[in-house]
């Protein structure tokens, strides 16, 4: 609909266009350090990391160029399981993260306008974790989950965890953790768009016999979608290539391992440069198809 | 309770009893008791902060009333959730939904209700407010005009018993609005709903309206035909909001069986008895301005007439189809004479010496206290 929009006045958009022109060349000198930095730290970087993933071991060790396709099909088949985990997780965490962030946002951003200290105040709840390093909150909970922890022997008590049984190590402290970790990415794109949400909107939706859920569902979350949008993304992407909450260290065990952790231990302890950088390629392929997909599904153009 | 699948048949009538809200700080609205008969063009008016947007409001349920009842059809819904009322409302700012498209703008309301064929209904109301072929457009690539058609549409279109229209004019041009004006009144001809329309724009409520309602710091100063209103105003905030006029304050000489005479800078001035809300004591009586004569020189004495002067002109100008005078007099103040403009009328210039003379039928008397008037002037 943008567009139509934009393409409706084809004559003044063609006068627009020549005066740009002549500026060109400022314009380009202005975003030099941008596309410098971009190839700097981007486009090197990745080209170099699709030459690691076809590189061929020689039985000296050393790693030498060749078209390895092989390193693909070998370790899609080796880590399929991971990987189908790490989307599996990611996308339970962006869920239950929502969840939990669309009421708290509404209530921060449409319930709370009244008392703006009270706003400003859970605001600042919700970005406080973000001053203790991320690394720290995780091993917090994995001390608050551990096995002599108060959670465990409490639901141990209530025989609702039997005798056996723990919560770190397993999947649900992993997904639990990436849940945790991302609500403040979830929340706040959401609280920015409720907190414009006019609601003369939802004064006329009512009006207009839509009870409550109705209006909820037909008005409040369309007008709030490039919220929900942006927040998904954001706990979505990271989530799917996290390593930290799926580590042995932290909240992970042998059963929950993500692809993130599969991608550090090839690069990092096992010194498997090819697999490592094929699973990267392999996982930021895969992001950016669901993203797609997702973004134009959603159809958040529009609205942006 | 539910919202009912069927189109009203007809206008319903509003009853408003003991209708006060008050907010935090100040009161809005001060027991007011209002009644619009069905299928009527009522009209609230009122300058801005005198509490119409809120009565509104509350008979659109956006509000709940502090106390007091609101019955709309002999039903009382004064608990009730706005979308459980027979009630559609023109917004001020519109407020179509931007994610939508203009006919799923106005289909939005018959879809709540399930409603059979709401799109064919939604296409038939765009159609009345001549924008179907703008349906698939976003309400944003509109302009003012249209917007505020669409938001008619959108309410129109579900027939309520009730339509309320916040002051839905207020944004647009002079030209596009008299336009709208004549919209409006024709679609509340051809459905025959009950409108209730609020605004602050004097000259609107009048040409729209059946009935006006002048409001006044939460309550309702005077109610009745425009004509009336205008013709006969009880208070003075009545006779300055709706045009202009000419007060005196003085006190009453004598009274015959039909009139009253008021003492003023030295004159008699005679008001008939049933113009006049009060007969005895200090009153203040007025006269509009275009019902005033220029004299140039001192007219005899006729009992069918009032005559104020001499004065002083001391401003003139010219607005097209009229020249206002104003013209001083020692002892009363200015007054202002509105004179057509026509070839064989006198024509006077700054510093004459005139007087003026109206028909004694043409007066008419307040009920405010004197110092009510003067602090309101």
């Amino acid at each position: 609909m943008a567009i139509t929009a934009f393409g409706a006045g084809g004559g003044p958009a063609a006068a627009v266009d020549a005066a740009p022109k002549r500026r060109s060349w400022v314009a380009l000198f202005l975003l030099l350090p941008g596309i410098l930095y971009l190839v700097l730290f981007f486009i090197v970087p990745l080209v170099s990391l699709i030459i690691t993933s076809l590189e061929t071991q020689s039985p000296d060790g050393a790693f030498a160029y060749g078209f390895q396709w092989q390193n693909y099909v070998d370790s899609v088949g080796t880590f399929g399981t991971q990987i189908w985990r790490s989307f599996f997780f990611a996308i339970l965490a962006t869920v239950i993260a929502l969840l939990f962030s669309y009421p708290l946002a509404y209530f921060i951003g449409v319930k709370a306008r009244r008392w703006p200290l009270l706003q400003s105040f859970m605001l600042i709840l919700v970005v406080a974790p973000f001053f203790i390093s991320f690394l720290l909150r995780t091993l917090a909970w994995k001390t608050i989950l551990s096995d002599d922890g108060p959670v465990v022997s409490a639901l141990k008590g209530l025989s609702l965890l039997g005798p056996q049984a723990h919560i770190t190590g397993e999947p649900i402290a992993v997904v639990f953790g990436l849940t945790y970790n991302f609500i403040p990415f979830m929340c706040l794109p959401i609280y920015t768009t409720l907190e414009r949400l006019d609601i003369r909107y939802l004064e006329a939706s009512s009006d207009l016999y839509a009870g409550g859920w109705a209006t909820f569902r037909k008005v409040t979350i369309p007008l709030s979608l490039p919220g929900i949008v942006s927040g998904t993304l954001l706990t979505f992407i990271p989530a799917a290539g996290d390593y930290v909450n799926a580590s042995q260290d932290f909240l992970g065990g042998t059963s929950s391992t993500m692809i993130g952790n599969v991608i550090q231990s090839n690069f990092l302890v096992q010194e498997n440069y090819p697999v490592a950088a094929a699973l990267s390629i392999v996982l930021m392929f895969v992001i950016l198809v669901v993203v797609s997909v997702y973004v134009k599904r959603s159809g958040t153009d529009d609205l942006l | 309770m539910t919202p009912q699948n069927s189109f009203a048949d007809s206008g319903a009538d509003l009853e408003l009893t003991g209708i006060s809200k008050r907010f935090p700080g100040f009161t809005a609205i001060e027991n007011l008791d209002l009644t619009i008969p069905a299928g009527s063009f009522f009209a609230l008016l009122g300058p801005s902060g005198c509490g119409k947007t809120t009565t509104l409001r509350l008979v659109a349920g956006l509000e709940e009333p502090t106390t007091g009842q609101i019955l709309i059809g002999g039903k009382d819904l004064t608990r009730t959730k706005p979308y459980q009322r027979p009630v559609n409302t023109v917004f001020q700012s519109y407020a179509l939904f931007p994610h939508m498209t203009v006919l799923d703008n106005v289909a939005f309301g018959l879809k709540r209700r399930r409603m059979s064929d709401p799109i064919g209904k939604a296409h038939e109301a765009l159609r009345l407010v001549e924008l179907d072929h703008l349906a698939g457009r976003k309400p944003q690539q509109l302009s003012g005009g249209q917007q505020q058609r669409v938001a008619l549409a959108r309410a129109v279109v579900n027939r309520p018993a009730l339509l309320l229209l916040d002051e839905p004019l207020g944004a647009l041009d002079l030209k596009l609005r008299r336009q709208m004006q004549l919209e409006l009144k024709t679609i509340q001809n051809e459905v025959g709903l009950t409108f209730v329309h609020v605004t602050h724009d004097q000259e609107e409520a009048m040409t729209m309206a059946d009935t006006v309602a002048v409001m006044n710091k939460g309550r309702i100063e005077q109610m009745g035909a425009p004509e009336d209103l205008y013709e006969l105003p009880h208070t003075a905030f009545v006779a300055n909001f709706l045009g202009q006029s000419n007060l005196f304050t003085g006190p009453v000489s004598s009274s015959t069986s039909n009139s009253i005479s008021v003492e003023v800078g030295g004159r008699r001035i005679v008001v008939p008895k049933d113009r006049a809300q009060v007969h005895d004591g200090t009153v203040t009586i007025g006269v509009r301005p275009e019902k005033l004569t220029l004299l140039t020189a001192a007219p005899a004495n006729d009992s069918g007439e009032n005559v104020i002067g001499p004065g002083r002109v001391i401003d003139v100008s010219f607005s097209g189809v009229s020249t206002q005078y104003v013209v001083a007099v020692p002892g009363v103040g200015d007054i202002i004479v509105f004179a057509q403009n026509m070839v064989f009328g006198p024509v006077v210039e700054v510093g004459a010496e005139v007087w003026m003379s109206w028909t004694v039928d043409h007066g008419f008397g307040l009920s405010d206290s004197p110092e009510l008037v003067s602090a309101g002037a």
